[in-house]
């Protein structure tokens, strides 16, 4: 397993050959490009620093693989540029406990 | 490069000289915590056992922090009618060598008369180790835990690698190193297996891990937190590719469970989960708790990676804060002590933070204060816990 050794300015990074998806260094708005793999991916959320969005078509059900390895599978088709996470990705080994956001409280 | 250590009589050598004051039942929490708030910011470190029920683990973790290297005496604080075995603490702590005493509330007259006598030890005995002998310590003669809490997305691929690259450094030069919680490192188990000094210990880790998975499935999810998911992590196997990246690249020697003293430099993996069925809850109800375990293995300090922004630091063993996202590090700049985030920013390598946090290794061992020592965290948590000795194939000896 291969860590990245360093970063450019595209804002986004694509860990290792195989991954489906890429990871964001720094918060990329919806509608921003960005060049991975060949390919120019245009975003369709805006997505924060760290977290994850699609660089290929993933069909619901298969695996989503990230540093080359994979962190869990599909629960909904996804296209490439849209944001990964809890809506549409679930571990293959024990549930992740989360809460819904507090409302403002003013 | 020599640490100038604090040479203890039974060998060991620590790079701090605490006084711990330690609680042997909840009853006596308060009292012990008066004891020690005057002395506080002077090496004065509170831990203790809430349980009233006697518990092997809380014993031997007990033992091993009341006589830690960077430990030079222990004040015992009980109720009376506790179940914890006081006698045998108090032998051990003895044998070693370090000062040691112990208080009955209910012997010695109440609350406030505990508290004066508490104090009065603690005058006299902070007179008495200001003359510990001093002797020059090695690189070789370190022991460093890493913990990853308040993880996000940017934890594994800044703090946790660039840490691993530090592992590296001090594995290169005899360091023992300990990584630990099995339960964040589900998935990874067949990687690590790879790593292991002996095709045995290959096999160990992976029931190991097998282990956690278990546990964590009857306690009904895993070591994953509403704070992991809002940073960007989705699921434990991602998680855990985050926090493997913490052992860095060395070869994995031995696997050792809370209290055991690796005797020997390398790389070791701590497995905090118990053994047995399910009993008294979560393996790591807190990263305290594992720092704790970590510190209760010999480390004289413990790095700790954080991406949501942990402000947490320890009794006993300083923690080194290396903080992974560089927007958490611009909120959260008074409590960190490295800023690995730079690196997604492009500011700095893996290798360059990881010579950053070895160098600062060195200085806290030399007494620099880390960030959470300035600030005067102290947390400390023990609670209860079943463990089965490690089996030979964990050991360094049976390669």
């Amino acid at each position: 397993m291969a860590f990245f050794q360093r970063t450019d300015d595209s804002g986004a990074l694509y860990l290792a050959p195989g991954d489906n998806i890429a990871v964001a260094t720094r918060e990329l708005a919806a509608g921003n490009t960005v060049d991975i793999d060949d390919a120019t991916i245009e975003l369709k959320s805006t997505v924060d620093v760290g977290h994850k969005f699609a660089i290929h078509p993933i069909s619901e059900g298969s695996r989503i693989v990230k540093y080359g390895a994979p962190i869990g599978i599909a629960t909904a088709d996804i296209a490439p540029g849209e944001y990964v996470h809890i809506h549409n990705l679930r571990s293959d080994y024990l549930p992740s406990y989360t809460l819904e956001p507090i409302e403002d409280q003013e | 490069m020599t640490i100038n250590a604090y040479l203890r009589q039974d060998g060991r050598k620590g790079i701090r000289n605490i006084i711990v004051v330690a609680y042997l039942v909840e009853c006596a929490h308060h009292v012990s915590r008066e004891i020690v708030f005057p002395y506080r910011d002077q090496e004065v470190h509170l831990i203790g056992f809430p349980g009233c029920y006697p518990n092997e683990y809380a014993h031997r973790m007990m033992e091993r922090l009341c006589t830690h290297p960077n430990v030079g005496a222990a004040l015992l604080v009980s109720l009376g009618c506790e179940g914890f075995n006081k006698g045998d603490l108090i032998k051990t702590i003895r044998d070693s060598g370090r000062p040691v005493k112990l208080l009955g509330i209910q012997d010695t007259g109440g609350t406030r008369k505990t508290i004066a006598e508490g104090k009065a030890w603690i005058e006299q005995t902070r007179k008495q180790l200001e003359n510990t002998p001093r002797a020059d310590m090695g690189i070789d003669e370190l022991s460093i835990g890493t913990i990853c809490g308040g993880s996000d997305a940017t934890s594994g691929l800044t703090a946790n690698p660039a840490m691993g690259r530090a592992f590296d450094l001090l594995v290169e030069r005899n360091a023992t190193c300990v990584f630990e919680e099995t339960g964040e490192l589900i998935g990874m188990e067949h990687w690590m297996a790879e790593r292991a000094a002996t095709p045995e210990l290959g096999k160990e880790i992976i029931n190991t891990v097998a282990k956690a998975a278990t546990y964590y499935s009857a306690m009904g999810y895993a070591s994953f937190s509403p704070g992991n998911a809002d940073g960007g992590l989705t699921t434990i196997e991602e998680k855990s590719l985050g926090a493997y990246a913490k052992s860095g690249q060395s070869s994995i020697k031995g696997i050792i469970k809370p209290g055991d003293v690796p005797l020997e430099g390398g790389l070791y993996l701590l497995d905090v989960v118990p053994d047995g069925d399910p009993k008294f809850g979560f393996p790591n109800i807190s990263d305290n708790a594992e720092i704790a375990e970590l510190i209760a293995c010999g480390n004289h300090i413990v790095l700790f990676s954080t991406g949501r922004g942990s402000v947490v630091g320890s009794a006993i063993s300083p923690v080194i804060k290396v903080c992974a996202n560089p927007k958490t590090y611009q909120r959260l700049d008074e409590d960190m002590d490295v800023n690995a985030g730079k690196i997604l920013e492009g500011g700095a390598s893996l290798d360059d933070v990881g010579q950053e946090i070895y160098d600062l290794i060195l200085r806290v061992s030399q007494g620099e204060k880390t960030c959470s020592e300035e600030l005067g965290h102290q947390e400390f948590i023990l609670t209860y816990k079943t463990f089965e000795p490690v089996g030979p194939a964990c050991l360094p000896s049976a390669a």
